[in-house]
């Protein structure tokens, strides 16, 4: 069986590092822009959150709700309201090598001295899919979530699972990579140096797929439901026959076309040399490559490897002027 | 969706290797709990549990080349494969396939940090770095599920599912996207979690662990015990000629509760809008469900919870119960376990009843059961809920014609 390639429209964008607060500072670094780094800050403080949850969050939830939070504002402003994204339905995939080192590190710090001491919530903040779940109490989300790790794939297998999801369920999905800075003794076994976040919502790229999810999704699951869909494509193959499939609607980004080779390729590296050393600096932070792909009229394909034998190929075909696009829409 | 093929499965659990130990084991209501003696994770402080301890995996020698990889989850992991010959089985369909024809999805809520806690204890006794703690391809999340490919031989995508104790039930979900829209012909989807003192104090922090063998549904449950397990199923594309009559994965759900992190919606709200995706997907009414696993872990909310969104959704005739009597609560494992409880019951007619339970709490409707039973059971469902109110749903048949025959139009 051949493998086929899935098309996805990214309609979102968040970014967030130690020195770049948000896309648009990131976009700038990528355009070499001297003034771009922001002062250094040791975490971000997501407004999503209630503020006595902003302070007491780890920081792998609070830089994953950070990112999440400015990717579906961006979707929100920009999408027509025929293709509109809710994040009350989104479907969400959350990434990340390790979830909260600090936390892993006070789990076997606290373990190894007094068992019985361990914190109750520092204990169900150690869960893998604690960002997945404080994103979706805080954004009303009730839409299936999953928590990932995949080594240094992390960030490649997240993509193939939101593009594969969004593809397979036709409905959008939210993307979040994370990864948080590795302490204590665990320091020793893992490379993680600094927290960063990157976020995407992703759409079903071909006509049929984005339209039949505007009718399909709903009710309080948000879960497709494909009778329904299966209905509509008769329909709509005789209308929508005039329409190129290759069209972009207007709130597109970037449209990227997934497929798997039988490659093995090295981890990709943002052509702009200043940004290498915080793509390296993280499993999430592999994200960097396909965020400057994303940006300018530079590279059009971006192969992560995916384990030793295939590579992700991603090629990439950007639409509006990536200058143009911040969301400022609140998620209510 | 389209239904996909399971042409192999096996559980490894307190009750034992494989298929026919759990059969066995759930038929004669001859539950695997013991007392915790502190024994398997050596804290020092024996916490007054009962546990769902795996046999055997003191004296498991991992495979050649893998020496280095040596804990208890990689053991419990290995240990597992070797059950009802799945590696076996396992291997034939990557020979069939190709090996980047299939993806390896595999479920755990801790992975390998048994070995971190290891490494911390003996630092805080000696004050010096243990040489196991540089290994960087042990101590992370990633860490089995990579072993679990590397030690078959696949090499199609990869990933770990770790949403806490649904984790291995959605490895079903993603294996089914992956194969409906042709990333992969075939999926070894697993769910592996060994006994940890993060888990078995972290859930003890939160009042959640009982000092008595736990009682799922019973109106003095007090608590979960923890449980270690690993279990296993191959998915295939569905080819009536191909594969004939095997059970079939029909339908999954999945949903958030977006309520709150460490507690269920108190109606249920994910949980029922995961069964109700799950039986769409299926399309099979609610009403031609013969028996459903239950999450059913013993704790008094999620109990509550569950048996108000079953007395809800089902009719009499279902046969509700759970199976956390016999394995205790194997956290990221319990989905695969229990997908492989339903798919003993649609092979062999029998349904389990509820170990542990004696006094049912009149919350529960009549669907939830103490009894096993011998009946045909055609649909099955299981129900898998976790921390961070994230829900995941299965639905299996026992072969194509059941489903052909029952298909809603």
């Amino acid at each position: 069986m051949s493998v086929d390639a899935m098309v996805v429209d990214v309609v979102g964008i968040g970014a967030w590092s130690t020195t770049h607060h948000g896309w648009p500072a990131l976009v700038a670094a990528f355009a070499g822009e001297k003034f771009a780094a922001s002062p250094a800050t040791m975490r971000p403080a997501p407004l999503l959150l209630p503020a006595a949850e902003r302070r007491r969050a780890p920081d792998g939830v609070a830089v994953a709700l950070e990112v999440a939070s400015e990717a579906v504002a961006m979707a929100r402003s920009s999408s027509t309201s025929s293709q509109g994204i809710d994040p009350h339905t989104l479907a969400s995939v959350f990434t990340s090598a390790h979830g909260d080192l600090a936390i892993v590190d006070y789990l076997c710090t606290t373990l190894a001295s007094d068992p019985t001491a361990l914190s109750p919530t520092r204990f169900h903040l150690s869960v893998h899919n604690a960002a997945a779940g404080h994103w979706s109490i805080a954004a009303d989300d009730r839409a299936p979530s999953t928590a990932l790790a995949a080594g240094d794939d992390s960030f490649a297998l997240g993509l193939l699972e939101a593009a594969t999801m969004a593809s397979a369920e036709r409905r959008a999905v939210l993307l979040v990579a994370f990864d948080t800075p590795a302490v204590g003794l665990l320091a020793h076994a893992t490379h993680g140096t600094a927290l960063f976040g990157f976020a995407l919502v992703l759409r079903p790229g071909d006509r049929r797929a984005s339209d039949e999810a505007v009718e399909d999704e709903g009710g309080d699951d948000g879960v497709v439901d494909e009778r329904a869909g299966d209905h509509e494509v008769s329909k709509r193959d005789v209308s929508d026959s005039q329409v190129s499939d290759h069209e972009l609607g207007e709130d597109v980004i970037t449209r990227l076309t997934l497929s798997i080779t039988s490659a093995s390729v090295t981890m990709p590296l943002p052509v702009r040399s200043a940004l290498q050393p915080l793509a390296r600096s993280s499993a999430a932070a592999r994200a960097l490559a396909l965020a400057e792909a994303l940006t300018v009229d530079g590279r059009t394909e971006v192969r992560y490897p995916l384990g030793d034998a295939l590579a992700l190929a991603i090629a990439i075909e950007r639409n509006i002027p990536y200058d143009n696009r911040t969301g400022d829409e609140a998620i209510e | 969706m389209k239904p996909l093929a399971i042409t192999a499965c096996t559980a490894t659990t307190a009750v034992g290797s494989g298929t026919t130990s759990l059969a066995e084991a759930l038929r004669s209501r001859r539950s695997g709990l013991v007392i915790n003696h502190d024994v398997e994770v050596a804290t020092g402080v024996p916490l007054a549990t009962w546990i769902g301890r795996v046999d055997g995996i003191a004296s498991c020698v991992l495979p050649a080349g893998f020496e280095h990889l040596d804990c208890r989850n990689h053991r419990l992991a290995w240990l597992g494969l070797q059950a009802d010959d799945f590696a076996t089985r396992a291997r034939e369909a990557i020979d069939r396939h190709g090996a980047t024809r299939i993806a390896v999805l595999v479920g755990t809520s801790t992975s390998t940090i048994a070995a971190s806690e290891a490494a911390y204890r003996e630092h805080a006794r000696s004050g010096a770095v243990p040489a196991t703690m540089t290994r960087s391809d042990l101590h992370h999340l990633h860490a089995t599920t990579a072993f679990v490919r590397d030690s078959l031989g696949a090499a199609g995508p990869c990933a770990t599912v770790s949403t806490a104790c649904s984790s291995s039930a959605k490895v079903f979900a993603q294996a089914a996207r992956m194969i409906e829209v042709g990333l992969v012909d075939a999926a070894v989807v697993g769910g592996v979690d060994s006994l940890a003192a993060s888990t078995l104090f972290g859930f003890h922090s939160l009042g959640l662990v009982s000092t008595e063998r736990c009682r799922p549904f019973d109106v003095r449950r007090d608590g979960i015990n923890v449980g270690e397990a690993a279990g296993y199923a191959l998915l295939e594309r569905f080819d009536a000629a191909r594969h004939g009559d095997v059970p079939l994965l029909i339908g999954y759900g999945e949903s958030s509760d977006a309520h709150h992190m460490s507690a269920p919606h108190p109606d249920g709200r994910g949980a029922r809008a995961a069964i109700e995706a799950a039986l769409r997907r299926a399309r099979v009414p609610a009403s031609t469900i013969d028996y459903v696993n239950l999450h059913g872990t013993a704790t008094i909310r999620n109990d509550d919870v569950e048996a108000k969104v079953i007395a809800l959704l089902f009719d009499e005739r279902t046969h509700a119960a759970s199976t956390k009597g016999w394995t205790g609560h194997t956290l990221g494992a319990a989905g695969l376990v229990e997908a492989v409880a339903c798919l003993i019951a649609l092979r062999d007619g029998f349904v389990p009843g509820t170990l542990g339970c004696e006094q049912r709490d009149p919350v529960c409707g009549p669907q939830i059961r103490i009894d096993g039973e011998e009946r045909e059971v055609r649909f099955a469902l299981n129900n898998a809920f976790a921390f961070g109110g994230n829900n995941a749903v299965l639905a299996f048949a026992c072969d194509a014609a059941a489903l052909a025959g029952a298909t809603t139009r």
